[in-house]
């Protein structure tokens, strides 16, 4: 099958403001390659957008990890978010719309679980923070259970 | 296709029309330069005295909580200054992931395009020109 690339996960800095327009032009040009339609592109680059500034101002700085996947013969983009800073203690609380530690206005975790079909939060206190997202090309019908 | 450097954050201009400031978003936007257009925008509207702002965000392809917050702020401020806020040119897909993200921002004014933003300030405007002595 004809790819503009190998499907191989590309691992970005979040270090800086410049860090993260860099990476969510990264992801818009990987998610268009992989056939997401401009809203589905915008609302993965949105919720990157707010989860990589979550690594940078929670975490501290670190990394993001974008993989393309496939699913019988669904593709999508799987975003890693990973930071190694103080990590977050209460998780439900952090997924609560309107709350914030950061002088935000608490939509980024929440918000940006909103945006993709798959969302995991791996943390705890003094072990960072990992934040996993899939967004599939294809609509994933059960994408909003589990709440 | 947005910006070819992506590391260069670039000042935002910002036009005087009349009595209107036009403020041109364009690509990806720095945390930085976003939050220095607020004090670039409050700044201009007390130097010319000017009655309106349109922010033209056609260009803007991604508008994340952030990027929100500060065009609510720059809004708010302008608002305290004796000035109106419209937010023009908002793409589709922008606006169905902001409705997503759960950020509708309530208390911004929002026209089509440049044109229509600058009639709803114009329409507005009469009593606010009284107010202020032009030209001191």
């Amino acid at each position: 099958m004809p790819v503009s690339g190998p499907p191989v996960a590309t691992s970005l800095p979040v270090g800086s403001d410049a860090d993260l327009a860099w990476v969510r032009q990264r992801i818009r040009q990987t998610a268009a390659g992989l056939g997401f339609g401009l809203v589905q592109q915008t609302k993965l680059v949105t919720a990157a957008s707010e989860l990589a500034r979550n690594t940078l101002v929670h975490g501290g700085g670190g990394h993001v990890e974008i993989t393309p996947v496939t699913r019988d013969t669904t593709r999508g983009l799987r975003l890693s978010f990973v930071d190694s800073g103080p990590g977050i203690r209460d998780v439900e609380l952090a997924l609560t719309d309107g709350h914030t530690s950061g002088g935000g206005l608490g939509l980024g975790l929440s918000g940006a679980r909103r945006l993709v079909h798959e969302f995991e939060l791996d943390t705890g206190p003094g072990r960072g923070t990992t934040v996993t997202v899939v967004a599939w090309t294809a609509d994933v019908p059960a994408a909003r259970s589990g709440e | 296709m947005t910006s070819p450097h992506p590391g260069h954050a670039a000042a935002v201009p910002v036009l005087a029309l009349g009595e209107t400031l036009l403020v041109t978003l364009q690509g990806d936007l720095h945390d930085r330069t976003a939050e220095q257009l607020q004090q670039d925008v409050t700044h201009r509207i007390v130097r010319s005295g000017a009655a309106g702002v349109v922010i033209d965000i056609s260009g803007v392809d991604v508008v994340d909580s952030f990027l929100g917050r500060v065009l609510a702020e720059i809004a708010e401020s302008a608002r305290l200054l004796a000035a109106h806020t419209v937010v023009v040119g908002m793409r589709p897909a922008v606006a169905i992931t902001l409705v997503e993200l759960g950020l509708t921002l309530p208390g911004l004014t929002t026209a089509l395009d440049v044109e229509q933003g600058m009639e709803l300030l114009t329409r507005s405007r009469p009593a606010a020109a009284d107010r202020r002595g032009r030209g001191t």
